[in-house]
């Protein structure tokens, strides 16, 4: 009965509704934010726009998406904020992304924020000076590899050079890579900037700086845009280590700077997390001829796609029949975990809304527990990631755009080396296999599903008040409004601290925790029992 | 080893902060308007500011926190945001209809040097705020102060915007919250109803930050001072400010305003600062201390004098902020234990002289405030002579872990463990509270790692 009242539910008044409180400007600007999607005819949406000022948006800024997640992972490198404090203080640890040492001499700078905390007078006479002070106090505290700085808001401003800077103190520190990103919180309309400069700031700084082809397997592959939130990419380390698979580089999760710099070592990158990561694969590709595929290890049945096109890529026999192998293996107990929580889930929906892919990965997972995603959308997704990358020669390049350093690559004089001729890729994609593509999040979700950009608070309090799922996922700061609503929050963030989600041992974890929510009676408590009507009804009769 | 990078090894560091014992301006500002009710808080900047203040309160308090911002772009950057200001006010007023908008500036809008009274006042002009709506507004630029500062700026607008004097003078007493959680306002509020004193106090962020699960998400709690009172401040007969960094402004804003001479106290945390609230409140608000909050005083005591064997002497570590330093480490001493380190990233002369006055007995403590006076600092302390209990925010677990310390969670923030929110640490009760906190983590210590034959049932 429940399943089929949920499979009616008809979203398409949704979009007028929520309108209709904006002022005129606002709504016909966020109109083009909502659609309704049909796979088959997919829609256009509009996507990483400005978030029009005054909406309380899930969003946040470009030094977050550079410094925060995709540099923030790799554990060898003294990453120094440039700014006042809040923004080092801020992204301390607050991501989840694990890190494990190999031996406890190497080096772990995970733990530690590190700050120039900019003062009134840095803002007034300028912070370089302070910058190269507190790099040379780094350098002598902790002698590391390398050394980041991160551009906070003001930095632009003032006119910092944290470009010259770096450059004058890799003279100086002769043997420590030191380098710079403009990331200054401003820039862009979300994280998804920030995720830009630091992808071509790992470009021109870091890979291909050293060539030593080192590791167990010969068949090796990078993977890309993993940030090893609650152990996802130490499940899928140890996934390709049974399957035999050289993981050459994550990025960045569970990283260090000796895998930026050999990653294009690998003959195969797969790319997870699209927009955090998509120009750095392009970049391998054009630069060095290691072609990526789209991959998603969220999800049992989306991990075994995943590692067989790897097996198909190789085309190596003895690589599949291992790889199958370790599915079979690992399928037994999903398969247990699964029939056991089933008959809680079954049914029930789900509305996601975070990031740039997970809004889309996560899918696979409800899917496998029979819900339905009902609605769903990314914090700071691009149209590619909605519509997929087909659109991208149409996307119109507006100022903000215009913002991001565009780096050219050109194919390397001496180690451009396609890893597939022309013919074995066409060979490839004839047998089902994409290069260099990702269809995006509305060809997989189901005609008559809303698709949200950059949900405003409003709108999710709508979409709960009229549709009321069994789940909502977002992150910290929706978990606590929704869940007073009497609607248990998943966070796709920081998993509300549990996890790995990925690979077969993720998807079983997930599996649990969403029947721990299915499960959960605590919501059933909210009303004390004298608020029932029953009760201040019932009467004695004395006589 | 999780901050295997640190060593006993201090060099003189000025420009590298490691570890800050503080964060920025308008996170205090945010956290602080949060406490009138019926206000949206809105951040003047780029749009990582406010979710990173959100998130940050969120996952402290585990509870919704509210925000919106100005979402700058780089043209607003360059050209200035009055308008994008004017539009979110615009778009508030429409779609989250709050009573009070209370702006607060970033280090990015004071950089390029936004100019909020004269855009404020042009959107009131040109009818952007609705008729009895308000919007009040400060300035924290984050390269000044620390969080610490951006709560007082907060507080001090509070009374600029709405405090007001009429010639009908009420027996009442404002008490002015410094930061502490609402269950510790919550506590403060119970020991002056106890004494049957009127009080507003302000900002009052009970019933806001520690609402109940019922199934109905309010945008604006019950919680919160109101307009009316806030406006009625003017009109009491005294200020007591608790807590001298966060309230000392607004007390003397209010007394230069309103001419209510103010008093500004610690928080009461520990007994002796609880005992200088009681009375000063008592003396100022014409009532007497009552018999029973004598004997919740009696109880604390004879607490103490239970479990003196396992304080007398022990060595502390502590960072935070200075107005909840000042008064825990005058508890610690009080209860005989000897605090050793404290940090605070908060500058100002005050923190010296207290700890000075406080720690005259202890002559090994060393004590520092301000600019690279952080966490990174307090463990190579660590490093160099150990202690046997820390105290502080979450980022402390790191050192206690590697240092294997046992660790009591106090301040702010505090992302991994439950109940700060619930169990106050003010007055009497809660200074048991903290006494209780700290006893257990030593003896479960104490248990875990002394030899077999020295585990004992009785404790």
């Amino acid at each position: 009965m429940e399943k089929k009242l949920k499979d009616e539910i008809d979203l398409s008044a949704y979009k007028d509704e929520v309108l209709a409180a904006y002022p005129k400007k606002v709504a016909k600007k966020r109109s083009k934010s909502i659609v309704l999607n049909d796979p088959d005819a997919i829609p256009q949406i509009q996507a990483n726009v400005r978030t029009i000022p005054g909406i309380i948006t899930q969003r946040g800024c470009t030094y977050a998406g550079c410094k925060g997640v995709v540099l923030g992972p790799t554990r060898d490198i003294v990453n120094i904020t440039h700014g006042p404090i809040g923004c080092g203080f801020y992204s301390w640890l607050t991501r989840r992304n694990q890190t494990r040492p190999d031996s406890l001499e190497e080096e772990n700078f995970i733990p530690y924020a590190f700050s120039t905390d900019m003062q009134d007078s840095n803002i007034v006479f300028g912070g370089e000076e302070k910058l190269k002070q507190a790099i040379r106090e780094a350098y002598e505290l902790f002698h590391p590899k390398g050394i980041a700085i991160f551009s906070t808001c003001p930095v632009g401003l003032i006119g910092d050079d944290v470009h010259r800077v770096a450059r004058q103190m890799k003279e100086e520190l002769p043997g420590v890579n030191i380098f710079g990103f403009s990331c200054e919180g401003y820039r862009g309309v979300s994280q998804s900037a920030g995720h830009h400069i630091a992808n071509n700031g790992l470009f021109k700084n870091l890979i291909g700086r050293n060539d030593k082809v080192e590791g167990n397997y010969k068949f090796r592959v990078n993977v890309l845009g993993e940030y090893n939130i609650g152990g996802d990419a130490f499940v899928i380390e140890e996934l390709f280590d049974k399957c035999g698979i050289e993981l050459v580089s994550t990025m960045s999760g569970n990283s260090t700077l000796k895998q930026f710099e050999n990653a294009h070592t690998a003959d195969f990158s797969l790319v997870m997390c699209h927009r955090s990561i998509n120009y750095v694969a392009e970049m391998l590709e054009k630069s060095f001829g290691i072609p990526w595929s789209k991959a998603n290890f969220i999800g049992a049945d989306a991990t075994a796609k995943s590692l067989r096109k790897v097996g198909q890529y190789f085309g190596d026999q003895e690589l599949i029949d291992r790889i199958e192998k370790v599915i079979t293996e690992e399928m037994v107990a999903v398969k247990v975990a699964r029939d056991r929580v089933l008959p809680k889930t079954q049914g029930k929906t789900a509305m996601l809304f975070v990031g740039g892919s997970r809004a889309h990965h996560y899918q696979e997972l409800f899917d496998e527990l029979g819900m339905k995603s009902l609605s769903a959308g990314y914090e700071f997704g691009h149209r590619d990631d909605y519509e997929g990358r087909r659109v991208i020669p149409t996307i119109q390049i507006d100022a903000d755009s215009r913002n991001i350093e565009e780096i050219t690559v050109t194919q390397d004089a001496t180690r451009y080396a396609p890893r597939k001729t022309e013919e074995e890729l066409h060979k490839l994609e004839a047998d089902g296999m994409q290069f260099n593509g990702y269809d995006g999040l509305m060809k997989d979700m189901k005609a008559g599903t809303l698709v949200i950009d950059d949900l405003s608070h409003y709108e999710m309090e709508k979409l709960i008040a009229l549709y009321n799922p069994d789940v909502f996922c977002a992150g910290i700061k929706e978990k606590y409004v929704v869940q007073k609503m009497g609607i248990p929050l998943k966070q796709l963030h920081n998993y509300d601290s549990g996890g790995p989600y990925a690979g077969f041992e993720g998807a079983i974890n997930f599996y649990k925790d969403i029947e721990m929510i299915a499960c959960s009676t605590i919501f059933k408590q909210m009303k004390a029992p004298w608020e029932s009507e029953d009760f201040v009804e019932a009467e004695y009769v004395f006589n | 080893m999780l901050l295997r990078h640190t060593t006993a090894l201090e060099i003189d560091r000025k420009a590298l902060t490691i570890n800050p014992a503080k964060t920025c301006q308008p996170i205090g500002a945010m956290y602080a308007a949060l406490g009138i009710h019926g206000c949206l808080p809105h951040s003047h900047g780029s749009q990582g500011c406010c979710a990173y203040h959100r998130s940050a309160l969120s996952r402290h308090f585990r509870e919704p926190v509210m925000a919106a911002t100005s979402s700058f772009s780089e043209g607003s950057s360059v050209f200035g945001g009055s308008a994008n200001l004017v539009a979110a006010l615009e778009t508030i007023f429409t779609v989250y209809k709050p009573e009070v908008v209370a702006v607060h500036t970033t280090c990015l809008s004071e950089t390029i040097g936004d100019d909020l009274t004269q855009i404020i006042s042009k959107a009131v002009d040109d009818g952007v705020v609705p008729e009895g709506k308000q919007v009040i507004y400060c300035n924290t630029p984050s390269y000044v102060g620390t969080h610490v500062t951006g709560y007082s700026n907060q507080v001090a607008a509070m009374v600029k915007s709405f405090s007001t004097t009429t010639p009908k003078k009420r027996n009442v007493v404002n008490l002015v919250a410094g930061w502490m959680e609402p269950s510790d306002m919550r506590e403060i509020k119970r020991l002056a109803s106890v004494m049957e004193a009127r009080t507003i106090m302000f900002p009052d962020m009970t019933d806001v930050l520690d609402t109940p699960l019922n199934g109905q998400y309010n945008m604006y709690p019950d919680g919160g001072t109101t307009i009316s009172d806030l406006i009625a401040t003017g009109d009491s007969k005294f200020t007591l400010g608790l807590g001298q960094y966060c309230t000392e402004d607004a007390c003397i804003k209010l007394e230069n305003k309103c001419r209510v001479k103010f008093e500004t106290l610690d928080i009461p945390i520990g007994f002796k600062a609880t005992d200088r609230f009681l009375m000063s409140l008592s003396r100022h608000a014409n009532v007497p201390i009552p018999d029973s909050l004598s004997d919740e005083r009696g109880r604390l005591i004879d607490l103490i004098a239970d479990s003196s064997k396992y304080l007398y002497g022990k060595r502390v570590a502590l960072w935070g902020d200075p107005d909840t330093l000042i008064p825990l480490t005058e508890f610690l001493v009080s209860m005989d234990m000897r605090p050793v380190y404290i940090v605070t990233g908060t500058p100002g002369k005050l923190f010296t002289e207290r700890m000075q006055e406080i720690l005259n007995n202890i002559p090994e403590a060393k004590y520092m405030c301000g600019d690279t006076a952080d966490m990174f600092r307090m463990h190579q302390w660590i490093k160099q002579e150990g202690v046997d209990l820390l105290i502080g925010n979450t980022y402390g677990k790191y050192i206690a872990r590697d240092e294997n310390i046992p660790f009591v969670r106090f301040g702010f923030p505090i992302a991994d463990r439950y109940g700060h929110n619930y169990f106050p640490k003010t007055g009497y009760n809660g200074a048991a509270n903290i006494l209780i906190q700290l006893l257990n983590a030593f003896l479960d210590h104490k248990d875990r790692t002394c030899p077999e034959e020295k585990v004992e049932w009785q404790m």
